[in-house]
């Protein structure tokens, strides 16, 4: 059992393809630690395989996936993290989960997220928090926490979730496994329950690089469903780069210095320095604007959300709680079914759009938003890659900031700027900080995720992270 | 001496877009199917799901913007509309905003503001006495009408009657039935239109304070209901009082005008850019192909009428702003060359008889008919009152004009028939005062001789032809 559970997905798959290992075998021994889950990783864990094995030769062999709770389910609970849609099973799937499935990773469970993807904790779920399985006192992060703490604790082979503004990297991050956020549009957003709509994007949370190139290569593609999705140019081969020579880091002066935690920018600087023996070179860059990255990231995200989340009325489905007019049916009902941080994102948002406000606030986040995206542009001319630390701290313990939803949300500080430019970037484990993990970011140009996933493969070999110990 | 005022009148007008599927997702269009037959997670808005534009609304919409003579721009947005309400499932309305497909132009004496693309709302039906969400016992939701395909098109303030309201109207409806964008029919909702109504002393140029009247679906009630406003307005201001600027709801039963409540109409919508959809770029292809598709208009028709086939212009604007009219004379038309003013009189005897709504082609009588039974009338073959007969009879019945008038013996009485001469000896000899007086010369005296002979002919005789005979055997 140990053994399977110490395969990486890849090896895995590889296994069952060759015929060395039977997928229901596999299937069966993830499901049994997923449904003994002492994290509240899952909120819905499969009793059987879904009927019908992969067929022989699948790519991705078999291996079971955790896919994030808003991601729909065709009759499996999707409930994206908030009571207002407790019971809700959708009567159809998500894209990247059918595409996923099709390409041979059936659907292991659901995960356990922050409330419409709004947090940096798992705090915020409507489902209780989600432990890290490094120090089970501490927050794996969010808003894909339950994906992120299930890989790392080796109750799901891979998984995937959403990122808007780090919610992908920041919990991969915390728990010390690798998380990606795709170019926007480079994965339909169809069936994703939405909370940002120009930022939201699908990614892997894996163990290693390799899987998520696996995973990554069956997300990507034009989806009829989604307007906003594109044909991903050139494929996402497995990364294979052992050496770094010729390529260029930049380190933005304002995403690694101040505010970072120490350890966390120690291990940020070894990592540099392996960088630079495997090849690399590395020099300081500018993304003058990124430190209004934050500001302009809670005008816009919130201001989308306070649209899609306006079909919560209780009127179709979801919660009803039941009044004499409809206004008070309405009012009672946001009132039951969201938690308080998603309610001040809906005012935030709601405020942000308001009339005679509009221009002061959405207006100007998103002129931020193209000088940001301009700074990148900038910035790419002259270097491959923008590196920083992905979390400013490690995991932190329950609790520890929730007093505070402005330092919660400086969680996303190094984080909230590519989603805003539109542009991928991966966070791998660098090395452990007083025994937590420690997240390394890399962005890159949009659509460069090969390329990325290929430097983060050579980094990762050359730092050789060890995460058994969250598995044990 | 009290101020005259001038009424000035915007209209703003909702148009159902027949395409085939809606305007975001691949469900078909119905009218009048089960409730929530035609629906899908799209546009139910289940959590989820996403909108993909319908290439032939943006056809249809690039179509009517060429017909108006709007400026179509090269890109323009989609926004989001906030605001609760059950019909409403995303509680969005995905709209244009500021950047609409279509700016400009005109039809006829009115400019236009603006075209733009939307998606409709569910249908409520409210259950209970007031027909109204306010009042009612309950409400229940039809989605299939979600996600129709709409163009909204704004006016600017250029109508000042309530007449030329009515008629303007009738012109658009006609432009948009010959573009084959819609159905625009308005007992079912297909064409819905809202009309801003101020009113402004004679000689200003300031607009006065406007309301909005909305639920006047009907050509007839959008007459009354800008007649009764402008009545409302003048009303107040002749009395001291001010127009206050609000939403009004239009009773036809009544002609009454009362406030939306404030629930239903103050709203902050708090537009922003739909994030998901890309900017509606219209390429030089699709304006090509709209171009092509584009028919010849109502108002072009009616001139053409005038013009080139000699019709008063009454009766070719009459036939041109009906499509169908216009369609049905010009079947009528080629199916053999009669005269087109000839034919052209026949058309509202036939309307006189189907219904003024109906449309000819749905009747029994093709336009064959009518356009042979008019040329029997033009060659005496039969008369002008037993014509008339034979119309109602092919109304009732369908059939061939010539096997009618044979089989029932209609066909013209003639000079030659011995017949008539015998009836026209009996009138003479019935009334020979007036037989007298016409041999004198007073030509008036000969109407009651005339009406003896088409009362015992059954109106098989022709008035003309009679009153000469009669002449002839009294000279």
């Amino acid at each position: 059992m140990s053994e399977l559970i110490d395969l990486t997905a890849a090896q895995a798959a590889k296994l069952t393809r060759a015929g060395e290992l039977d997928p229901a075998e596999l299937f069966e021994a993830y499901r049994a630690r997923a449904a003994g889950d002492e994290l509240n990783a899952f909120t819905w864990v499969a009793d059987v395989a879904p009927a019908g094995p992969p067929a022989a030769g699948a790519p991705l062999g078999g291996v079971p996936l955790a896919v994030k709770d808003l991601f729909c389910t065709e009759g499996v609970p999707s409930q994206a993290g908030s009571r207002i849609l407790e019971g809700y099973r959708p009567p159809y799937t998500a894209t990247v989960v059918a595409q996923l499935a099709a390409g041979g990773a059936p659907l292991l469970g659901k995960t356990n997220q922050d409330e419409f993807a709004m947090g940096s904790s798992n705090e915020n779920s409507g489902y209780g928090p989600v432990l890290n399985p490094w120090d089970r006192s501490r927050v794996p992060g969010g808003s894909s926490g339950g994906s992120a703490a299930a890989v790392a604790a080796g109750l799901a082979p891979w998984a995937i979730g959403t990122d808007t503004g780090g919610s992908i990297r920041q919990p991969a991050a915390l728990c010390g496994i690798v998380g990606l956020k795709p170019t926007y549009g480079a994965c339909s957003r169809y069936g994703m329950i939405a909370f940002a709509s120009s930022l939201d994007q699908a990614g892997p949370l894996t163990r290693d690089v390799t899987d998520a190139a696996m995973l990554l290569a069956h997300m990507i593609g034009h989806d009829e469903r989604d307007s906003t999705s594109l044909p991903f140019p050139g494929e996402i081969a497995l990364p294979a780069r052992e050496d770094l020579r010729g390529v260029r880091f930049g380190v933005p002066e304002e995403l690694a210095g101040d505010g970072i935690e120490p350890g966390v920018l120690d291990s940020f600087r070894a990592t540099l320095e392996l960088a630079k023996r495997l090849g690399a070179t590395v020099e300081p860059c500018t993304l003058p604007h990124a430190p209004h990255a934050l500001s302009a990231y809670y005008l816009i995200a919130p201001a989308e959300a306070s649209a899609n989340l306006a079909r919560y009325d209780g009127v179709r489905y979801g919660l009803r709680v039941d009044a004499p007019d409809l206004i008070s049916m309405y009012t009672r009902t946001r009132s039951a079914g969201f938690g308080p941080e998603v309610k001040r994102r809906i005012m935030l948002g709601t405020y942000a759009l308001s009339s005679g406000y509009y221009d002061a606030y959405y207006g100007t986040a998103q002129k931020v938003r193209t000088m940001i995206a301009e700074d990148f542009r900038a910035v790419f001319e002259g270097f491959d890659f923008v590196v920083t630390p992905t979390s400013p701290w490690t995991a932190f313990e329950l609790g520890a900031k929730t007093a505070d939803p402005l330092a919660m949300y400086l969680n996303d500080f190094c984080t909230v700027p590519m989603p805003l430019a539109g542009i991928p970037a991966v966070s791998i484990p660098s090395g452990l900080s007083a025994g937590l993990p420690v997240g390394f970011q890399l962005a890159g140009p949009a659509f460069s995720e090969s390329r990325l996933l290929d430097a983060a493969y050579a980094l990762e070999q050359a730092i050789g992270f060890d995460g058994s110990a969250a598995r044990r | 001496m009290s101020t005259e005022y001038e009424p000035v009148i915007g209209l703003e007008i909702h148009v159902q877009l027949a395409t085939r599927t809606k305007m975001f997702c691949g469900c078909d269009l119905s009218f009048g199917d089960p409730p929530n037959t035609h629906t899908c997670p799209v546009c139910l808005g289940l959590p989820g799901t996403l909108p993909v534009l319908n290439a032939r609304a943006v056809h249809f919409g690039v179509l009517i913007g060429l017909a108006l003579g709007s400026q179509i721009a090269e890109r323009s947005l989609f926004h989001r509309k906030n605001y609760f309400y059950p019909d409403l499932p995303k509680g969005y309305q995905i709209s244009q905003y500021d950047v609409p497909l279509c700016s400009g132009g005109s039809l006829g004496e009115v400019c236009i503001h603006r075209v733009h693309l939307e998606e409709d709302a569910a249908k409520l039906v409210h259950v209970g006495e007031s027909g109204r969400i306010h009042g009612s016992d309950r409400s229940v939701v039809d989605f299939n009408r979600g996600g129709t395909p709409l163009v909204e098109i704004v006016t600017e303030p250029d109508l000042h009657a309530p007449d030329q309201a009515r008629e303007w109207l009738t012109l658009l409806r006609a432009t948009l039935k010959r573009l084959g964008v819609s159905d625009v029919n308005m007992d079912e909702g297909s064409l819905r239109c809202d009309a801003n109504v101020s009113v402004r002393p004679v000689g200003s140029q300031q607009l006065g304070t406007k309301t909005e009247l909305k639920n006047m679906n009907s050509f007839r009630y959008l007459e009354r209901g800008v007649r009764a406003e402008i009545e409302r307005q003048i009303g107040l201001l002749q009395s001291g009082g001010a127009v206050a600027q609000e939403t009004l709801h239009f009773d036809p039963a009544s002609d009454r005008l009362t406030p939306l409540r404030s629930k239903e109409e103050a709203h902050d919508y708090r537009y922003f850019p739909e994030p998901d959809l890309v900017p509606l770029v219209v390429t030089g292809e699709m304006h090509a192909a709209a171009q092509a598709d584009l028919a010849e208009l109502p108002a072009a028709r009616a001139k053409r009428f005038e013009q080139q086939l000699g019709l008063a212009p009454d009766r070719a604007r009459e036939l041109a702003f009906r499509t169908e009219l216009g369609d049905y004379y010009e079947r009528a038309l080629a199916a053999d060359g009669h005269d087109p003013v000839t034919v052209a009189n026949w058309i509202p005897q036939l309307v006189e008889r189907i219904g003024s709504d109906a449309d000819p082609a749905q009747s029994k009588v093709t336009p064959e008919a009518l356009a042979t039974l008019a040329g029997m009338v033009s060659a005496k073959e039969v008369a002008r009152d037993a014509a008339r007969d034979v119309l109602t009879r092919l109304v009732a019945e369908g059939g061939d004009p010539r096997t009618i008038v044979e089989e029932r013996g209609l066909g013209s009485l003639t000079a030659d028939d011995g017949g008539l001469t015998e009836i026209i000896d009996r009138a003479i000899a019935a009334d020979p005062a007036a037989a007298e007086q016409v041999r004198q010369g007073n030509m008036r005296a000969v109407g009651p001789l005339v009406g003896f002979v088409m009362k015992e002919t059954k109106g098989r005789a022709d008035g003309g032809e009679v009153a000469r005979l009669i002449r002839e055997r009294v000279g």
